[in-house]
């Protein structure tokens, strides 16, 4: 498959692998940090942890919009839902997020009417197909996805279609990296910086992370071979003393970003004074709200929200997770009262989320590499 | 919902309430269908229920599927079905051009499998609380000579076998909804696969162990069952499954595994390592088994697992999953 296997070409990843190997040497430790759920994700499904040697450390990032997303945005959503003619329209990673009377998919066995779709545009289409009913679609994710929200409350505005509406969770990925940079228990050596996010801002927003904080960070692209070559270039910089922005995923990312996906976040968006991530509290200047132009098409406005607060399970350690403080594993719950099929924090929840990834796929591995090794 | 949708819950709510509630307490490994002795003569048993959405789809519909799906649960217990019995429950309104193109896809379908459809029983419910048809099928078979299947006799080198390319049926499905706006050429891999089951049977007959149809919840959680059951490892080539380019071109997109995709056409089984190459080559003798495959082999550890190799040295444990795929997108 094209543009797929190249990146998945074992002879070179045997070579990158290498190449990381003499690099790293073994002197000292690295604590990187990816920070977008994708990587996560990517790292557990191409087992490259196995590949890396194990003086590198990953820590996953903030980068999973619905780890981060609190309880209460997705019990506000539901409760507006729960209105007669509703329709709660969501991607298909909110589906199983728990709130506090249940996920989205728990509301639709109860009679709810929820529909996953594939893009904003595709809750617009429900709108125009169901003209006697309300869809609103339940927005999450960070500037990879604000945009194509963005596009579709712009279409919904000049189409004149008033029985649709977005409730708008977008998040920012900068004031993220801020928070865990200024965390007291910080200690990271380096980011890979997010692939997807960086199609839209670009690589400049990155730059005061090198300048001032003197870390450097790569965006990286998600296939096995991007994310290694993205380690080599990392290790490069920390072996030489340097930190700067660099871009791995040239095919995709430019410096400048993508000016027209900016420009459309930038006619329907403002930014939130402040809002809640799960895990890491109050950010400041950190969401995105929908502007008065487009009150008409926000969900908050047009209808009641009751506003709902809940706070995480005490027990739950999801923040010191999420600034990479414990492994996973090392939460309390991990593995007993919190498992993918019965969710207590959300980091349990996506498949992106590093609890779940680390539970899929490597929570069982470490006990038997060895027998592993001598069996194979 | 997650009860349904043939993962973890699935199995918890059967070992949970009905194996201790009907079935006495142990009722051992839990197969496609159960084997009972009517006047001296054994015979197996199973019963199934379709309810898909929407009702046809390319490649085809909820009531060949009702037909293939018995046919095949007996098949890989080891069962050549005889006769089947099937039950439907309409919604009032249902238009009869579809219930009787449903009914002509049955038979189609049971004569292309040779079984015979004995008999069955209707009931209509109002309008609204069922979605068009629901049907279901209860079939018995004969057992087929020179094949045992048994989870506990699988053993460490046993090869794991597939037979042919996964996750056709599943993604054909989610396509068919029309809510994704994707379109791929893609058709559903429903079949019987008796004729395969019994080419495996008279040429590799003693070395099959186990055998399984992975539909809900797809090959990753019929290995994951399997794994439980032997208490030994299933170590997976990933390079080594077949997956046809759309089906990992649209997994890849939705951010799916191909591994938790349903199938309708395809079994898993497990064969002895002597018998493995005779297995492959039993299939690709019969019609429609020319893809098959060895994907992996039984390994002591991990012990109640899955593992999947890579082709560059990483690996990944894979579990059953837990409730329906859901496209994944930010």
């Amino acid at each position: 498959m094209r543009f797929v296997d190249e990146f998945r070409e074992p002879e070179l990843i045997s070579k990158t692998a290498e190449e990381i190997r003499r690099l790293a040497g073994t002197d000292r430790h690295y604590c990187i940090m990816e920070i977008c759920g994708g990587h996560t994700h990517a790292i557990y499904r191409f087992g490259l942890k196995d590949i890396l040697p194990e003086n590198i450390e990953l820590i996953h990032g903030p980068g999973c919009p619905v780890c981060v997303l609190p309880m209460g945005r997705i019990d506000d959503g539901l409760a507006i839902a729960q209105q007669p003619d509703v329709i709660f329209a969501a991607f298909g990673d909110m589906m199983r997020v728990p709130g506090a009377q249940g996920s989205p998919l728990e509301h639709k066995a109860r009679g709810m009417d929820v529909r996953i779709v594939y893009s904003p545009s595709d809750a617009l289409k429900l709108a125009r197909l169901n003209p006697e009913k309300h869809v609103m679609f339940f927005a999450i994710g960070f500037e990879t996805t604000a945009p194509s929200t963005a596009l579709t409350m712009m279409r919904a505005k000049a189409e004149g279609i008033r029985n649709f509406s977005v409730f708008c969770n977008h998040v920012t990925v900068i004031p993220a990296i801020r928070a865990i940079l200024d965390s007291p228990d910080m200690r990271l050596d380096g980011f890979i910086g997010p692939g997807h996010v960086s199609t839209v801002i670009g690589c400049r927003p990155y730059e005061w992370i090198a300048q001032n904080e003197h870390k450097p960070i790569v965006v990286s692209g998600f296939e096995p071979l991007d994310l290694l070559q993205s380690m080599v270039m990392l290790l490069r910089q920390l072996r030489s003393g340097e930190a700067k922005v660099e871009n791995q995923y040239k095919r995709v990312v430019t410096w400048e970003g993508n000016p027209a996906a900016l420009r459309a976040m930038a006619e329907v968006f403002e930014v939130r004074p402040y809002f809640e991530w799960r895990g890491l509290g109050l950010i400041p200047q950190s969401a995105l709200r929908i502007n008065d132009k487009y009150a008409e098409w926000d969900a908050e406005q047009r209808f009641e929200v009751p506003g709902i607060r809940v706070s995480d399970p005490k027990a739950a350690q999801c923040g010191e997770v999420l600034r990479g403080v414990l492994k996973p594993h090392q939460c309390r719950l991990f593995g007993r009262e919190c498992t993918p099929d019965r969710p207590v924090g959300a980091l349990m929840v996506s498949s992106e989320g590093s609890c779940a990834a680390y539970h899929n796929y490597e929570h069982r591995k470490a006990a038997m590499v060895t027998s592993l090794s001598q069996t194979a | 919902m997650a009860h349904g949708a043939g993962g973890k819950a699935s199995r918890r709510l059967v070992e949970g309430l009905f194996a201790p509630l009907l079935f006495g307490n142990t009722p051992g490994p839990l197969g496609d269908a159960a084997q009972v002795e009517i006047s001296g003569t054994k015979v197996a048993i199973t019963t199934d229920s379709f309810v898909v959405k929407p009702l046809t789809f390319p490649g085809g519909s909820i009531g060949e599927l009702a037909v293939n799906g018995t046919v095949n649960d007996l098949a890989v217990s080891g069962a050549k079905a005889d006769v089947l019995v099937v039950s439907y429950v309409l919604e009032a309104g249902l238009p009869t051009s579809v219930l009787e193109a449903e009914v002509r896809a049955m038979g189609d379908a049971a004569r292309k499998a040779g079984v015979r459809i004995a008999g069955g029983d209707t009931k209509v419910v109002e309008h609204g609380k069922a979605d068009q048809m629901y049907i279901t099928t209860t079939g018995i078979g004969h057992l087929l000579h020179g094949i045992a299947i048994d989870p506990l006799s699988v053993r460490p080198g046993d090869k794991v076998l597939l037979s042919g390319p996964i996750g056709d049926h599943g993604i054909t499905i989610l396509l068919a909804r029309g809510e994704l706006d994707l379109e791929a050429d893609l058709r559903s891999d429903t079949r019987s696969v008796l004729p395969l089951v019994e080419a495996l049977a008279h040429r590799a007959g003693p070395g099959v162990r186990w055998m399984r149809d992975p539909t809900r919840g797809g090959v990753a959680t019929s290995l994951n069952e399997l794994a439980r059951d032997c208490g030994l490892g299933v170590v997976l080539f990933e390079d080594q499954i077949p997956v046809r380019d759309t089906v990992r071109g649209a997994c890849e997109l939705l951010g799916l595994d191909p591994l938790h995709i349903a199938n309708e056409g395809q079994f898993l089984a497990v064969v002895a390592p002597e018998y493995a190459d005779a297995a492959i080559d039993a299939l690709a003798l019969a019609p429609g088994g020319d893809e098959a495959q060895i994907i992996g082999e039984i390994r002591e550890q991990p012990s109640g697992s899955v593992l999947v190799t890579t082709l560059y040295g990483g690996s990944r444990i894979i579990d059953m999953l837990v409730g329906d795929p859901l496209p994944r997108i930010c």
